[in-house]
């Protein structure tokens, strides 16, 4: 388990990594997701003991390893460009590590064969680095890393260098490999799509601090700040003024919008500003009035079909955008909208969030 | 030929820089060896004879055992200069990369400085710090180590120093252009995996830096063997070594044919040199081109 405790890390005074707590449970899979130079590279360096934090403290299955240098922990990295050493053979790449700790030269050859089959690189353990692609390389580092059954693997964006196709094959791969050896996993990416389908759990990260931590589900549904709602998937806000009523229910007054009801949550004041957030799939469009009690009017301004579904770029009164999507079905295509239609749209109050202005960014 | 102007300029560029070298190398080169073959003028000059008098001559036993021997000891002493400029000029690189900082640029600055001054005045610059009564000697007796403590000049302790000395920028600037280049998520990547610091130098660092470490050696190890000046300088002519053999017959001797034959076998010897230099390091230099 690797447990990372007010964890702080500036370089010539500018905050990389601002009091990180995290927890990573054994046979985890976590990733790190946030926009680049949010300090989720840097954490990763931290864990992997190419940095060391200005302070807090870092412990691995109970030892604290925050003063380890980086050749005596027993983690190991995925990086980003791969960093597979050009002047040696794929074998010699993977045994690297395993030669490092001494061991007999007839064992390496197993648990490298071993490894090449994992990565379905059988038999090619002779061939030069420069000799391979970009995804046999990036299979490669994963093996060069796990051969020597780290307690913890940090993958730093490995497959940001490669192809949509490619990506989405591995990010498959990655997953099955590691429900197989059950090593820990802590992968950093910025893509949201690899976080959400890949991870266990998710750490958002943002201006070099955790703004939230969970399943990929909770993140998505119930997201802590309006980053990462509008990080991770897509979102429609809407500025408003919170007001709770008499009966304690809570209320967003939009200007020349209307009112709408939201969730009541813990800390909600009266007066405060801040914005009412919906994510386009959640919205349902209407082409008469329907009685739910959150009603938006708008007309259509643009319209694509994609398939699954159709995106729709909505205008409300006040000159507002909204983006919605609505899944296709077979009746739907039969009462197909146009552009220019007025039309309503509609969403439970449940599926809306609120976030108070001093926490948007 | 088509006249795309971009073929046309790298023809010019190319002509040029054929014309600089027949005229500068191979044109002196061929009169090099053309006069090894021809006879001594009475006078010093050279008289339109063929002959191969001059080569002949080194079958003589005496003569050409002086002449192995001085070559021996130049050999030697541009192996020593070669080892010693490797052994200051790797650690200088890995300095100015990894560790100079801000200051690489300054530093670098430094390592070139030197090259302002002719090179004739450094070399006697070292006359005056080593001589018995020089400033080193003043030194080591200010630490209590008796009068003129070391007797180094006119010794090859001093023509070793000396060659060190004029070499080691070639050596640490080839060498830091190498070492530049070296990724350094590479010596991560061996830290990551368990390779402390011994390791990642000898495993990593050193492997990827032997493109340098040949250039770099070229450098030295040609220009050291054939060095006349700081054997001359340094050395005060007590132990002779090729270049000064050659400078004599040239220049004392008159005697140009047979400088020219001694040249000849001098520039054969460095081109196997240079052949077995290549036939050992073949195999790393095209792993690290592939």
């Amino acid at each position: 388990m690797l447990e990372v405790t007010g964890v702080t890390k500036y370089f010539s005074g500018k905050t990389a990594v601002s009091n990180i707590d995290l927890k990573v449970a054994d046979g985890e899979f976590l990733s790190i997701l946030g926009p680049s130079g949010c300090g989720k590279t840097t954490l990763l360096r931290l864990i992997a003991g190419l940095e060391h934090p200005n302070s807090g403290k870092l412990h691995l299955n109970g030892h604290d390893i925050t003063h380890l240098s980086a050749h005596k922990r027993n983690v190991h990295t995925v990086f980003q460009r791969y960093a597979l050493f050009p002047h040696m053979t794929v074998f010699d790449n993977i045994a690297f590590g395993l030669r490092c700790k001494k061991m007999d030269e007839i064992e390496i050859k197993k648990k490298v064969c071993d490894g090449l089959e994992l990565a379905n690189l059988k038999g090619q353990g002779h061939r030069a680095i420069s000799t391979l692609s970009g995804g046999e390389q990036q299979r490669v580092a994963l093996i060069r890393a796990l051969v020597n059954t780290p307690s913890l693997l940090l993958l730093d964006e490995p497959l940001g260098a490669l192809d949509l196709k490619l990506r989405l094959q591995l990010q498959h791969e990655l997953v099955a490999i590691q429900k197989r050896v059950k090593t820990t996993f802590v992968f950093v990416t910025h893509d949201q799509q690899e976080a959400l389908n890949m991870s266990d759990r998710v750490a958002v990260m943002n201006n070099s601090v955790i703004e939230q931590l969970g399943t990929p589900n909770e993140i998505y549904e119930f997201p802590k700040t309006y980053f990462v709602a509008s990080f991770v998937g897509g979102i429609n806000r809407l500025d408003g003024k919170l007001r709770v009523d008499d009966a304690g229910r809570c209320i967003c007054d939009v200007e020349s919008l209307g009112s709408f009801f939201m969730e009541a949550g813990e800390s909600r004041t009266n007066g405060v500003q801040g914005g009412l957030c919906i994510r386009p799939e959640k919205l349902t469009i209407f082409s008469r009035r329907p009685s739910s009690d959150n009603v938006l009017e708008g007309v259509i301004k643009a319209q694509s079909y994609l398939g699954t579904h159709t995106q729709f770029e909505i205008c409300l009164k006040n000159g507002k955008i909204l983006n919605v999507f609505q899944q296709n079905t077979q009746k739907l295509a039969k009462k197909a909208y146009h552009v220019a239609d007025k039309i309503f749209l509609a969403w439970q109050t449940n599926q809306s969030h609120f976030f108070a202005d001093s926490s948007l960014s | 030929m088509t006249r795309n102007p971009q073929t046309f300029r790298v023809a010019t560029f190319a002509s040029l820089a054929w014309l600089w070298a027949s005229f500068l190398v191979i044109a002196p080169l061929f009169y090099v060896i053309a006069i090894s073959f021809l006879k001594r003028g009475t006078y010093g000059g050279i008289e339109p004879v063929l002959t191969l008098e001059n080569y002949t001559r080194l079958a003589d036993p005496y003569l050409s055992g002086t002449i192995l021997m001085t070559l021996g000891r130049s050999v030697w002493l541009a192996f020593l200069s070669t080892v010693l400029c490797i052994l200051v000029g790797f650690p200088l690189a890995l300095f100015l990369v990894f560790k100079a900082g801000r200051a690489r640029n300054a530093l670098f600055f430094l390592l070139i400085i030197p090259f302002w001054t002719n090179f004739l005045i450094r070399t006697y610059a070292w006359v005056v710090i080593l001589s018995d009564n020089g400033w080193l000697n003043s030194v080591l007796e200010s630490f209590g180590l008796g009068p003129e403590f070391l007797h180094w000049l006119f010794t090859p302790k001093a023509v070793l120093i000396g060659m060190f000395y004029n070499y080691l920028p070639y050596m640490a600037m080839s060498l830091y252009v190498s070492v530049e280049k070296l990724d350094v998520h590479l010596l991560e990547a061996a830290a990551d995996l368990g390779a402390g610091p011994l390791k990642r130098f000898f495993k990593v660092t050193l492997p990827l830096s032997i493109p340098g470490l040949i250039a770099g050696s070229i450098m030295v190890f040609i220009p050291a063997l054939g060095e006349f000046v700081i054997p001359d300088i340094l050395g005060g002519g007590t132990s002779l070594f090729v270049g000064n053999l050659l400078a004599q017959e040239f220049l004392t001797v008159r005697n140009w044919p047979f400088g020219a034959a001694l040249s000849v076998i001098l520039i054969l010897m460095i081109g196997l040199c240079l052949y077995l230099f290549e036939k050992v390091t073949k195999g790393k230099g095209e792993d690290l081109i592939a």
